[in-house]
């Protein structure tokens, strides 16, 4: 028997309190009737014997204490899955929206997922080759891997993802299929448009499964986003084996989604008033990437945050970098100087590059390279602090030639260009070419043999073409 | 049916019970129907607090809760290293056989594995009297560790009535029978249960007085850490605290490692335990992992379990303490179990002290690392228990509670460094903010077992990149052209200190590990060319023929040029210095 509640007790924000409830659990979701015929669905967040909190997902707007009707469905939040998802177009919550009717499920999932058993986990080794030679060098992508880019409003994180997606050599030597899940949350409809004209122009579509909650879609549902997505990701890597690009943007609106829910809640607030589980919750969505025994698929995330005032030690970005596996860091005075991609190479990193470059990988100096850039690039840095005291022309000559170095690699190697899609072999090349303006002595992060190898002295004429 | 107590109100990992009387403070409960575990946390009058180990979506209110009548325990016996647990200490392994490799609720599996049978050797015989803390058999657990079976602690004293032949039992099978003074007879089996909040007790406490041998020139010579001591290891994101504890779980000096990664990523639960299995351990020519266990509680596994997870850890490093074995525990990170604590008592709404943590996390901190220790244990061994804790500054923001608290009851604090992390120095430990409170303790070891001078050298280098740092000061200001030649000279030699000596290549075969003498050898080496540089320029030859003799680079590189075995090589080293030297004053 199925039992209509009339009425709620109390109104606050977005939830709703009902009294002498039966038999619901907790985590369920309910249907709510409106007297007008309009439904609404919420998710029982809190129980006091037979009194229920219930957070409603559209809002509570129009209700009152007795216009409504609340049914327990009997279930948690899920979503329907099946392969024809892929190409198709769903709003926060998993509905469709792109007209092309429901989705006929081969099964359905809780959302919330379940998480991966450290010991089924596949430790992730083959890298990407995205043809960014920042990122490919410096912090490679690895599949399997949790790689966020950490940006700020205005900048262009954006055209970062969509040249990732484009260059991105996913699919593997089978020739098995890759696919990308996009989740937007709470990005302006401009985005949204961004993303899918790209991965049109691309010709990628087809292979994107897109879940859409924009900034004037409700606030709540924003928190069931990306959980959808990464159910419907998780689904396409380990039931249909594809290796799976997942790109959520925006982290920075789902954690204030968060805050939101959770002041309304009467919850303590942590630091800046986000709850104190922002980093178990957040955890729930990135540790969802990976590769698992007895499946040949993966999931990747690239999640991208816009730090509020560029600032990286805001709780978001700061507990981003501690669950993630590295980071790509984006900065402004690069972009303001009209370098794409604006990669700050120094506090970006890649936690699992490490095992997926070098012999058998990528290519044996690889290892070398990177460690001596960063070392290189790092006292680029010294020598420009110093310059901005004494000036440029009191530098010592060792100094000078950083100063040198620091302004081609900028030039030249960061600034690759959207369009430009480079091999690992060209962009370690270059890396190597830019070595060849600093003094062989200068290189004391790399081996005799291998410098003797690779190290060929260039002159700043040389990258003149 | 007498008192069946059921669920009240669920919110998130925190579910009440009303009119509840026979519940008692921390006493392990099953929750619901799929029996979820969970720990009582908090009693009044007409309501109990429970907190649930699992994911509580899905409950309902009046599904039962049934007590265990006794507080959260571990099961202790052989079959705990080579394993894997979570952070209750069920086998993730026998967890995924059963429901694959996604973690459901409510997994049932025996902590050990019950029917696979050791080979037990009975140490005592009929008649024989035993305290509690001794060994009464003893079984090879792995090829390189010998299980010792201890009589539960808390008995005083017993008579041994009966005993079973040596050969092979199971965990369960009664082994030896003993009759307490009361005439209550028990029986011994393989294994026995302790509370994991209670520290087990040992005979008496010893004061540091051995080094825990590392490996990583940075701690071993400037910051070391005594067996049965503790650190902290702060540090922002992408600082390498992680490296730092895999590099240590891999060659420090102890028997046993366990290394808990609370609240962590599952990536690298899964390179170490690739990892370990594939590295072999130099001194026992065995994979690592005969040696190690390791607990996993990832960040996405539930709180309340991340909580429990290391004081798992260190109930399991404190059993092996007790027969006698070195074991160092690996806490990677203690911030995420400060985060769980906040987060659970955040739900109790109970009133925040700083930042939102609880007034009582400093007392939580310190019980903790108490339970450090070097000690003579009841089996008349000696063990230690040495911790390692690696803490995650919010914002690498080291005045934040979890750090300040943790530097007051850790005596090693190695802190990680941005700057040099960005510049890829690793390890990234800063040698001007860390310390090390062990030197008093130690040094007479270091004097025994490496020499005076190891003590001494340590001296002059700390001495001189201390020098170095207020040297860079003007430097950053005026550039390094005006400084005189005999303080460019310090800046050279501390170029070749922190490049060549306190930056370690974890990737680098021979680089990975170096030992003690190795490390003195280097030292007397840079020091060397430090000083006869030094009385070159004190004759007025300009630094910049002492630099082209290419000795600096030379030394830069000898972490890498001289083999572990070969410190020979060392001799050539001084002896061309010697040489180039004298060309360079006579050119």
């Amino acid at each position: 028997m199925i039992i209509d509640y009339v009425g709620v007790k109390e109104i606050n924000g977005s939830l709703i309190v009902i009294d002498g409830v039966q038999d619901a659990s907790f985590d369920e979701i309910v249907e709510i009737r409106l007297d007008n015929g309009t439904r609404r669905q919420g998710r029982i967040v809190q129980m006091d014997g037979q009194r229920i909190v219930v957070q409603v997902f559209e809002g509570t707007r129009g209700l009152s204490l007795e216009n409504t009707r609340t049914r327990l469905t009997g279930h948690p939040m899920e979503i329907a899955l099946s392969p024809e998802i892929i190409g198709r177009v769903f709003d926060g919550v998993g509905r469709p929206i792109d007209g092309l009717g429901d989705i006929f499920p081969d099964k359905k999932a809780d959302i919330n997922g379940t998480p991966i058993n450290p010991v089924s986990r596949v430790y992730p080794q083959n890298y990407i080759n995205t043809g960014i030679s920042t990122i490919d060098t410096l912090m490679t992508l690895i599949r399997g891997q949790k790689l966020p880019i950490f940006s700020g409003s205005g900048m262009s994180h954006n055209e970062l993802a969509v040249q990732i997606v484009r260059q991105a050599k996913i699919a593997d030597e089978a020739g098995q299929g890759f696919c990308v899940v996009f989740a937007a949350m709470g990005v302006k409809n401009d985005v949204a448009d961004y993303f899918r004209r790209s991965f049109e122009e691309s010709g990628v579509l087809q292979r994107v499964v897109m879940f859409l909650n924009l900034s004037n879609d409700p606030i709540i549902e924003r928190t069931l986003t990306p959980r959808c997505a990464l159910t419907a990701a998780e689904y396409l890597a380990f039931t249909l084996n594809m290796h799976v690009l997942v790109i959520m943007t925006d982290i920075t609106s789902y954690a204030e989604a968060l805050r939101e829910f959770s002041s309304s809640k009467g919850e303590i607030p942590g630091r800046k008033g986000y709850p104190g589980y922002l980093y178990s919750d957040l955890a729930s969505l990135y540790e969802r990437a990976g590769m698992v025994k007895g499946s040949t698929g993966s999931v990747t995330q690239i999640p991208i945050l816009t730090m509020p005032n560029d600032d990286i030690t805001h709780p978001i970005p700061d507990l981003t970098g501690y669950i993630t596996e590295g980071q790509i860091v984006l900065d402004r005075a690069l972009q303001g100087q009209g370098l794409y991609p604006p990669v700050s190479v120094l506090p970006s990193l890649s936690r699992l590059m490490k095992d997926g470059i070098g012999e058998g990988f990528t290519r044996a100096d690889h290892p070398a390279l990177q460690n001596q850039l960063f070392a290189s690039v790092a006292k680029v840095n010294d020598a420009r602090s110093l310059a901005s005291v004494i000036g440029e022309e009191e530098l010592s000559p060792t100094d000078k030639k950083y100063m040198q170095f620091g302004k081609l690699f900028e030039t030249y190697f960061v600034n690759q260009g959207f369009s430009t899609n480079r091999s690992i072999d060209e962009s370690l090349d270059l890396g190597w070419k830019l070595l060849g303006t600093l003094p062989r002595a200068e290189l004391d992060r790399v081996d005799d043999a291998i410098l003797d190898e690779y190290y060929n002295e260039t002159s700043p004429e040389d990258f003149k073409q | 049916m007498a008192n069946k107590n059921v669920i009240y109100g669920i919110n998130g990992p925190v579910v009440t019970v009303k009119n509840a009387k026979d519940f008692s403070m921390m006493e392990m409960v099953y929750v619901g129907e799929e029996r979820l575990v969970g720990e009582i946390i908090g009693i009044t009058d007409n309501t109990t607090t429970v907190q649930v180990y699992e994911e509580t979506s899905g409950l309902k209110p009046g599904d039962p809760i049934v007590g265990t009548g006794a507080p959260m325990n571990v099961t202790l016996g052989p079959g705990i290293i080579d394993n894997i647990f979570d952070g209750i200490e069920r086998p993730l392994s026998e967890i995924e056989k059963s429901s694959g490799a996604f973690i459901s609720r409510g997994a049932s599996v025996p902590s050990l594995d019950p029917n696979k049978k050791w080979n037990v050797t009975i140490k005592v015989k009929p008649g024989d009297k035993l305290f509690g803390g001794q060994i009464y058999a003893t079984l090879p657990e792995t090829p390189i560790i010998e299980h010792r079976l201890l009589v539960p602690p808390l008995v005083k004293e017993c008579e041994v009535i009966s005993v079973k032949p040596d050969g092979e039992y199971t965990l369960h099978d009664t082994i030896v029978t003993v009759k307490d003074e009361n005439g209550k007879e028990m029986e011994l089996t393989l294994c026995q249960k302790w509370p994991i909040r209670t520290p087990r007790p040992v005979k008496n406490r010893l004061s540091a007085s051995i080094p825990l041998v590392t490996g990583q020139r940075v701690i071993d010579t400037l910051f070391p850490i005594a067996k049965g001591g503790t650190a902290a290891i702060p540090g922002g994101f992408g600082t390498g605290k992680t490296m730092t504890q895999h590099q240590l779980a891999k060659w420090c000096d102890a028997d046993i490692i366990i290394y808990v990664g609370c609240g962590e990523r599952g990536n690298e639960m899964s390179q170490v335990l690739q990892e370990f299995s594939e590295l072999i351990d130099p001194k026992s020519n065995r994979p690592m992992t005969d040696r190690t266990v390791l607990i996993a509680n990832t960040s996405n596994m539930p709180v309340a379990a991340r909580e429990a997870s290391i004081y798992t850890g260190v109930t399991l490093a404190e059993y092996y303490r007790d027969m006698g074995y070195n074991c160092a525990i690996m806490a990677d990170s203690t911030s995420r179990w400060a985060e769980a604590l906040r987060e659970i008592s955040g739900r109790l709404e109970e009133m925040p002290a700083e930042e939102g943590f609880p007034a009582y996390l400093p007392s939580r901190l310190s019980e903790f690392y108490e339970r450090a220790c070097l000690a003579d244990t009841l089996c008349g061994a000696q063990g230690s228990v040495t911790m390692i804790g690696a803490v995650s500054p919010q914002g690498g923001d080291m005045s934040e509670p979890v750090t300040q608290n943790t530097k007051r009851f850790t005596r090693c604090f190695w802190a990680l460094d941005k700057d040099l992390a960005y510049s890829r120095h690793y390890p990234a430990i800063n040698w001007l903010s860390s310390y090390s409170e062990y030197f008093t303790d130690l040094d007479p070891w270091f004097v025994k077992n490496v020499g005076e001078d190891f003590i001494k050298y340590r001296g002059r280098i700390s001495a001189l990149l201390q020098e170095e740092s207020s040297l860079m000061e003007i430097v950053k200001l005026i550039g390094s052209d005006v400084l005189p030649d005999d303080q460019k000279l310090v800046i050279e030699t501390c170029r070749v200190i922190r490049v060549g000596f306190l930056q370690q290549n974890a990737f680098h075969p021979e680089d990975t590990y170096v030992p003690l003498e190795k490390q003195k050898q280097m030292m007397k080496t840079i020091l060397y060319l430090h000083k006869k540089a030094k009385h070159l320029v004190g004759a007025g030859i300009p630094i910049s023929r002492v630099l082209e003799t290419g000795l600096f680079d030379k030394l830069t590189k000898m972490k890498y040029d001289i083999p572990n075995n070969k410190l020979e090589m060392f001799d050539q080293y001084r002896a061309e210095i010697r040489e180039k030297l004298a060309q360079a004053a006579q050119a």
